[in-house]
């Protein structure tokens, strides 16, 4: 076997731990200038560790370097290509946020400024509290939460402080079957039982089962809009009426908001809370990219009810318009967030939506529905789509017809890792077997659509023709398929000193 | 091709009891665990629990999903299944036998009679497939 000097591109790259060499370092400290003391005379023996440090790794700058640049390059990131992930809006984060997001002005101020010399700082956080609120037709918004999760959690909190000023919780959440995990999770930690409401057979609220489910122990209705099956709930003024009638409120999950910005808002159809993914729709890095950011908007009489501090506008003593973070919220949830949320995360948001304006916003959420339906058009001669009826940003396909020939949904999404795609997002909605739910968002051009979508008709030819070379895949990765049924079930969690061979520890 | 014992008292949700005098064993069909792909955890109860008939007494999570547990029947938790805490995948070997999940003691024994045979649940899981 040929040893090549640098890791060639489809080598494999062992742990650090293996690279370690006894007595290997990567510093240089200067000769010592006061009189050596023995460890045990300045600190307890007892405190001493006592050699289970061993194993820890032994390497030079250069080793260190290298082997993290190496692991580096081998990130599939939206900045490589497509990254249709359904329900995650994996868009692409143009730089200018970025540049904007490092000016020393924002970068580097400090969260305690006093608000007087903040004013820059804060008129951001109220810009983007305008424009949010603009753009959900909401009165209010809290920019507080860290992500969509912690947004539902905070969202649910005000509309249950506001029904104890009312003067009671009430105890149910309901939730329709096709709804993200994170729903009954934030209904339950905010005390709520969670009763879920099936779909009917087009994926919509069945609205004769809603009429019967809902009564005056029903809190809220958690709905997603468009629903997680892509499609748009045209009953939604209906669905809202009915739970208001009963004093329950609406809470919209804007995990789809991609499918709605500029076009029509959730607060125009009757929606009282939302919480808007800024990682998603408003193009800020998702995933391990950094933090996410989850406000939340909500109607003017749930406003009193908003985690502090909210920023407001008042005159100072020369009479000049300044903004304040305003502590003194007697009927606040309190704080749900320290500082001012994930404020470089904000910045970029802002950065988007006023590059963008009306019109732009407008037209992006247009190509991002044009290009689920575009692809759901190409495909739907090849697979099984799982809903029939108009997609809105994202297209649900199933592995039904290839299922004929022992191909499923997981071996179709690791054969798409071989045509340089990451998989599309698989087996959710848990309401659709075998479930593929695509979303190229708005940033593919139509030769990126082409590809992807030559992509997948090849890998539906070879389900026919070569099943095992699908089911066996991926082929041109470092690594071959994973067991991931027993990653799961005997996970290896930690590197483990080797005792007799050096791939000890590794799985 | 899925099993069928004919032993068993079956639900829609596919789950299954093997009843013996007032008690009885629980867990999920062989055509559940299919669907279901490769089971990594199973959440059980305590024993002396209560449940009605069709409420959640569990939760099994796979590769690619996961799924509450209903009970067939009313009745109290008697026993887990502790070796699914270290082998999950009993489930997908051995749905039938070691793969059970938990055994109750019925409070209605009655209510056995509401549930599916054999036949008539191979039927209702093929008219699934055809949909």
């Amino acid at each position: 076997m040929i040893k090549k000097a640098t890791t060639h591109v489809n080598q494999n790259e062992g742990l650090i731990f293996e690279r370690s060499r006894p007595g290997r370092v990567g510093y240089k400290l200067p000769a010592l200038d006061v009189e050596a003391e023995p460890i045990d005379s300045l600190i307890d023996s007892k405190l001493l560790r006592d050699g289970d440090l061993a194993g820890l790794p032994e390497v030079s700058e250069v080793d260190v370097i290298r082997h993290f640049t190496r692991i580096s390059t081998w990130n599939y990131a939206v900045d490589f290509g497509m990254y249709p992930l359904g329900s995650c809006t994996m868009k692409y984060n143009p730089k200018l946020n970025e540049r904007v997001a490092r000016m020393e002005g924002f970068a580097a101020s400090h969260p305690y400024t006093p608000d007087e010399f903040a004013q820059g700082n804060l008129e951001l956080l109220k810009e983007l509290e305008d424009a949010l609120a603009e753009i959900t037709g909401l009165a209010a918004v809290s920019l507080q939460p860290a992500a969509g999760a912690q947004g539902e959690m905070t969202g649910l909190m005000v509309i249950r402080k506001c029904l104890e000023s009312r003067g009671a919780a009430r105890k149910l959440v309901l939730i329709p079957d096709s709804a993200h995990g994170t729903n009954p999770a934030s209904a339950a930690i905010c005390g709520y039982q969670v009763k879920t409401i099936k779909s009917n057979a087009n994926g919509a609220i069945d609205l004769e089962n809603l009429r019967q489910v809902v009564n005056e122990d029903v809190a809220a209705l958690m709905l997603t809009n468009p629903s997680t099956l892509g499609m748009f709930e045209e009953n939604i003024e209906e669905v809202c009426r009915i739970v208001h009638d009963a004093g329950g409120f609406v809470y919209m999950d804007g995990a789809n908001m991609n499918a709605l910005v500029g076009v029509t808002r959730p607060g125009d159809m009757g929606a009282d809370v939302i919480h808007l993914n800024l990682h998603k729709t408003f193009s800020t890095p998702h995933g391990g990219g950094g933090p996410g950011a989850g406000p939340i908007a909500v109607t003017k009489e749930l406003e009193p009810f908003l985690p502090f501090p909210r920023i407001i506008e008042e005159k100072n003593h020369k009479g000049e318009r300044v903004l304040r973070l305003e502590y003194n919220r007697p009927q606040s949830i309190g704080r749900v967030r320290a500082f001012h949320g994930n404020y470089a995360v904000l910045v970029r948001a802002l950065c988007y939506i006023v590059t963008l304006g009306p019109d732009g916003l407008r037209e992006a959420t247009e190509t991002a529905v044009l290009n689920a339906n575009y692809i759901a058009h190409h495909l739907k001669d090849v697979y099984e789509v799982a809903f029939d009826g108009q997609p809105m940003h994202e297209v649900i396909l199933n592995d039904k017809r290839q299922q004929k020939t022992g191909v499923h949904t997981l071996d179709i999404a690791k054969r798409l890792i071989d045509y340089g795609f990451h998989p599309m997002t698989v087996y959710f909605p848990l309401v659709v077997p075998g479930a593929m739910m695509i979303e190229p968002t708005e940033s593919e051009g139509r030769e990126e659509l082409d590809l992807f979508i030559d992509a997948m008709k090849s890998i539906a030819r070879e389900a026919e023709a070569d099943p095992e070379l699908v089911k066996q895949a991926p082929h041109n990765t470092r690594i071959g398929r994973l067991d991931e049924a027993a990653a799961a079930r005997k996970p290896a969690l930690r590197w483990k000193p080797a005792k007799t061979s050096s791939a000890a520890g590794r799985e | 091709m899925a099993a069928y014992p004919d032993d068993l008292h079956y639900t829609k949700d596919h789950e299954w009891i093997r009843v013996s005098g007032d008690t009885g064993a629980i867990g999920i069909t062989d055509f559940a665990q299919e669907q279901l792909g490769d089971v990594v955890h199973v959440q059980l109860p305590h024993v002396g629990e209560k449940f009605d008939a069709h409420a959640t007494f569990g939760e099994v999570e796979s590769v690619k999903t996961f799924s509450e547990l209903y009970t067939p029947v009313s009745g109290e938790v008697i026993e887990i299944n502790e070796a699914l805490a270290d082998a999950p995948e009993l489930v997908n070997t051995s749905p039938y036998g070691d793969g059970w999940m938990v055994k109750i003691k019925l409070s209605d024994p009655g209510q056995v009679d509401s549930l599916l045979s054999a036949s008539e649940y191979e039927d209702f899981v093929e008219s699934q497939k055809e949909e």
